[in-house]
């Protein structure tokens, strides 16, 4: 039974007209190595992706040599990719031969040619002619890429200036006969400044976001930033599963912009389903992939396509507009958040396992509110309660005498059943100002939950509180009332 | 020492060595608990998350340096210690059925990594003290005592009676544990300190404890258990009835013994076991332990069981020995008797039960005895059940110039509690000493 008994079981549909570009599914190779040639597109077809953007063809370039660093976290690979690759490598005429040859095999797949060239508008006509003709479904105006290429003025040089980006864009529109879709640089200080650039130039959609500036590491041992060409570095283009908030974040800015909105194709760190579907709840039509499939390969486009379609299944929706765009407004200003909400941390201690990482969570990064005494009122005839702090529980550990038990004298040693009481925090309702951070550290599933506690108090936000004390209060400077952080 | 170079292939590492990826990969797994449980079992208090973290971030050096500074065998204690029971038996993990964090492998990792890079132990003062400390016994109580004291500075000097420094832990801790060699090597590092060995010097008579109260400003107690004690039944004084401590420390140190087809182990402690496992590498084919009680009862841990099992080792349970068969050509059975266990625990045979188990020999492993000949030695050191009554905290005896540890005070734990025992004694022979000399107006420490 789906968990929306009263809807007919439907098989959910994939397929997506994106801006007027249609594909089998929402699942697009994002512009990069892995849509570098014909043979690699028509085996991600092949594989189950619903289109591929073009690795950026133009000008004819030179790659270096080292080209990738990369953050790992934990133990788990790639966590963050960075790149100093620039447009693609090979002869335009290749490109655009194999443009024509995947989309003569794969009609019903979208092939989106993704373009960089020098500022000129005959430059950009000839592009867009050449790509046309050869078949592409649709144009990505690569204005993102924040290395190499922007040092030539194209890439990031362009998406940076609202107007240039609105100049070429409208270039661009003055020769396009398919949908054109900007692609967005995150590399500048509000994204919808460009997006609604992008939309006055005439453009049908954005796909955001480009890769961000970085600097993943240093070599401790020879001083050089990865990754090391020769003995220097070269900032680079930041992406994989470390941006997808960034990217979230932005997608939603330009999704809730009146004078932005258009059709969004979302990128950033997306490397599975659920990712896929949080995009599309902030308002995208498709979302395209690059690091998780230099990492593991178009296989992954599998459990992609399998995994949205059994959570639509599961929550009754029979395509993806159905859903798309459901969470945009559920992002609102902080002076519209209800000031009367109040959760509060409860932990189980069934649960438990006695790690204590929230008792020093709330005690050195939150408000002291946790506690392993099991002390409770005033202490001592104050009127606070006095409680062990983190550095005394610890010396009291050490100056403990702990032995090796021998079964037949001391029983099997260190319980290894119940967690000890002793162990267990427990924490002061009545301080605890309901920040989630230790439900955010406790490594056990659903052992501190947040719950919500009756205040008596009718909602308020910060606005209706500062306008029934006669005028606003603003926290930001005059005329800035977006997003800041 | 004069180890076979047939042992090393036969006790290969029974918990091999990671490899640094794996280490890392495993490092990362530790939650880094707020006063760790493991960290509160470990008897020495090793700062467990903080030593694993240093692994995960790649700071080989300050991860041992963290261990070494809690307990100076370190390397010892992460092959030998009965983790099960201690660090990991307490990690956090248990508790949500999943594998513990490999504390002891992570630890042998961090000291491999700072042995194979040179280094040494450091001082925790720079400052020279002349005052004098005799350990007597060279296993781990005495080495931690010793290091700890020479860590701040003063002069250490240990008397052992046997040729080579460690204890038990070189001539008893099983060999596909703790291979001898490595024991040896990690004590060079309390030499290098500065640490004075005397070997094959016996303190033994009220005349020697004399001459050292003499010499020395404080002494420690860290001469371990004496032998194993007799079987006690007729043949038992035939020479293929072996003790098996010296069975073991053989092997470990010296030409290996020869195994007969057919061996029995008496007893069903820790100490059976690594004798009836070891018997089986050196190429016993028939090893049985024979134990009066039942498995529950059994002093081993439970893991040495299983352990012992894997090594086609055989338990025979409700078994006494009453009567050992020979002839010229050596020993032929062991005549054992089924028991019942009765109210109290009281053991009777049960008639018509006696068998005859073949073996052509048998090792004692039923407890060692006390050093009761040297602790009398000493007068005002008052013992307690044959163990040298201290107090905990500071290990300090009825006698103030005398502190004791190890296996002496606490009657046979592990090399881990030994060298807790060492280092509480070792700091608080040093609080001792520096406020007698700030006391007496004299300072007695020189700048070096
Ligand atoms: C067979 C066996 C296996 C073991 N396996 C393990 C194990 O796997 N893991 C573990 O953690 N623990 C193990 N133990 C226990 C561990 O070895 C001991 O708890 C530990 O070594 C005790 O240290 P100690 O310093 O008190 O005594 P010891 O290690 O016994 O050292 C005492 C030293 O004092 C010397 N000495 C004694 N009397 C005199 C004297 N009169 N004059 C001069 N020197 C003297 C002795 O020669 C000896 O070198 C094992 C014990 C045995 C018997
Ligand atoms: C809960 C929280 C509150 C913060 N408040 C402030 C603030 O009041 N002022 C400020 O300059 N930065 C604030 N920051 C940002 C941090 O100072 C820091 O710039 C940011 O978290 C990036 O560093 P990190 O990646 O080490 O966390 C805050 C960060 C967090 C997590
Ligand atoms: S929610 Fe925040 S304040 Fe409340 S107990 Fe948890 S960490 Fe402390
Ligand atoms: S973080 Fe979770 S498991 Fe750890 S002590 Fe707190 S409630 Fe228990
Ligand atoms: S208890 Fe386990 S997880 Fe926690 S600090 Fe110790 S080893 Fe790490």
């Amino acid at each position: 039974m789906p968990e929306n008994g009263s809807r007919p079981q439907v098989e959910p549909d994939l397929t997506v007209n994106f801006a007027g570009i249609r594909s089998p599914n929402p699942f697009w190779l994002a512009s990069a190595p892995p849509t570098n040639s014909g043979e690699q597109v028509m085996r991600a077809f092949d594989a189950g992706w619903g289109g591929a953007v073009w690795k950026t063809i133009g000008e004819p370039i030179v790659n270096v040599s080292s080209r990738y660093s990369s953050i790992d976290w934990n133990g788990q690979r790639m966590m963050g990719l960075n790149n100093i690759e620039l447009i693609s490598d090979r002869p335009l005429e290749d490109n655009l031969r194999e443009i024509a040859e995947v989309k003569k095999r794969y009609p019903r797949h979208a092939v989106v040619a993704s373009l960089m060239v020098e500022s000129k508008r005959e430059a950009w006509h000839t592009i867009v002619a050449q790509a046309e003709d050869a078949g592409a479904d649709g144009l990505e105006l690569n204005f993102g890429c924040p290395h190499g290429m922007s040092e030539r003025g194209m890439g990031s040089a362009v998406g940076q200036v609202p107007e240039y980006t609105e100049m070429i864009t409208a270039w661009v529109k003055e020769k396009a006969k398919t949908p054109v879709i900007v692609k967005l640089t995150p590399n500048i200080a509000d994204i919808t400044v460009i997006a609604r650039a992008a939309k006055r130039g005439g453009a049908d959609a954005v796909s955001a976001i480009n890769t961000i500036n970085s600097i993943t590491g240093i070599d401790l041992d020879t001083f050089i930033p990865r990754p090391n060409v020769d003995g220097k570095s070269s900032h680079g283009g930041y992406c994989g599963p470390a941006v997808r908030p960034i990217a979230l974040n932005m997608v939603q800015q330009v999704a809730s912009d009146p004078e932005a909105a258009l059709p969004i194709s979302g990128i950033g760190g997306i490397a599975n389903w659920q990712d896929a579907a949080e995009f599309i709840l902030l308002g995208c039509g498709t979302v395209q992939v690059c690091t998780a499939v230099m990492h593991y390969g178009y296989r992954i486009v599998e459990d992609m396509i399998d995994g949205l379609t059994n959570w639509m299944r599961q929550k009754g929706f029979a395509t993806i507009e159905d859903f798309r765009g459901l969470s945009v407004g559920r992002v609102t200003e902080w002076k519209h958040l209800n000031l009367s909400y109040k959760i509060v941390a409860r932990i189980d201690e069934a649960k438990c396992i006695g790690c204590e990482l929230c008792y020093i969570a709330c005690w050195d990064g939150a408000h002291q509110c946790i506690h392993l005494d099991r002390v409770s009122g005033p202490v001592d005839g104050h009127d606070v309660e006095l409680h062990t702090p983190p550095a005394a529980i610890e010396a009291a550990t050490r100056a403990s005498i702990a032995v090796t038990p021998i079964p037949k004298l001391d029983g099997h040693g260190p319980a290894t059943g119940a967690t000890p009481l002793a162990r267990i925090p427990r924490v002061d309702e009545t301080e605890c100002v309901g920040c989630n951070l230790c439900s955010l550290v406790c490594p056990v599933e659903q052992c501190i939950t947040m719950v919500e506690v009756e205040t008596g108090k009718g909602p308020e936000t910060w606005e209706e509180r500062t306008s029934s004390q006669g005028g606003a209060k603003e926290c930001a400077p005059p005329g800035l009332t977006t997003q800041r952080s | 020492m004069r180890q076979d170079p047939s042992i090393a292939e036969k006790f290969q590492d029974l918990h091999p060595p990671f490899a640094p990826q794996a280490a890392r990969v495993e490092a990362d797994r530790c939650l880094n608990c707020f006063d760790a449980p493991c960290t509160a079992a470990c008897p020495t208090h090793i700062d467990v998350p903080r030593f694993i973290g240093k692994i995960a971030r790649d700071n080989l050096r300050g991860s041992a340096l963290t261990i070494l500074d809690a307990n100076v065998l370190g390397e010892s204690c992460s092959r030998a210690c009965p983790v099960e029971v201690l660090c990991e038996g307490a990690c956090v993990f248990h508790r949500c059925n999943q594998q513990p964090i490999q504390i002891a492998r992570l630890q042998r990792f961090a000291m491999d990594a700072f042995h194979a890079s040179g280094g040494t132990l450091p001082r925790r003062s720079a400052v020279e003290r002349a005052e004098k400390i005799a350990c007597i016994g060279a296993g781990p109580a005495s080495l931690a005592c010793a290091a700890e004291l020479r860590q701040r500075g003063f002069q250490a000097t240990i008397f052992e009676r046997r040729p080579l420094p460690g204890g038990l832990n070189t001539y008893g801790v099983a060999e596909y544990k703790l291979p001898a060699r490595a024991s040896v090597e990690e004590i060079e590092l309390i030499r290098k300190l500065g640490v004075e060995f005397r070997h094959g010097v016996e303190i033994a008579t009220e005349a020697d404890v004399a001459a050292l109260e003499r010499e020395f400003d404080a002494l420690f107690l860290g001469v371990g258990l004496g032998p194993a004690h007799r079987l006690g039944i007729p043949g038992d004084d035939h020479r293929d009835v072996i003790d098996a401590l010296e069975f073991i420390a053989q092997y470990k140190t010296d030409t290996p013994p020869q195994v007969a087809e057919s061996v029995a182990v008496i007893g069903a402690g820790n100490t059976a076991i690594d004798a009836a496992n070891a018997a089986r590498r050196l190429g016993a084919a028939n090893v049985a332990i024979l134990y009066r009680r039942t498995q529950r009862q059994m002093p081993a841990f439970s893991f040495e069981y299983e352990h012992a099992k894997q090594e086609g080792v055989r338990f025979l349970w409700r078994v006494m020995p009453v009567r050992i068969h020979a002839d010229e050509g050596g020993i032929r059975s062991l005549e054992c008797v089924q028991v019942q266990i009765g109210e109290g625990g009281a053991l009777s045979p049960v008639p018509g039960s006696t068998f005859h188990f073949d073996c052509g020999q048998i090792i004692c492993a039923i407890g060692q005895s006390p050093l009761l000949q040297l602790l009398s030695a000493v007068r005002g050191v008052e013992l307690r059940h044959g163990r040298v009554a201290v107090d905990r905290p500071t290990g300090r005896t009825a006698n103030p110039k005398y502190y004791a540890g190890g296996d002496c005070v606490n009657g046979g734990r592990e090399v881990v509690d030994a060298v807790a025992d060492g280092k509480r004694s070792g700091i608080a022979i040093a609080e001792h000493l520096e406020r007698a000399a700030q006391g007496a107006g004299s300072p007695e420490a020189v700048h070096a």
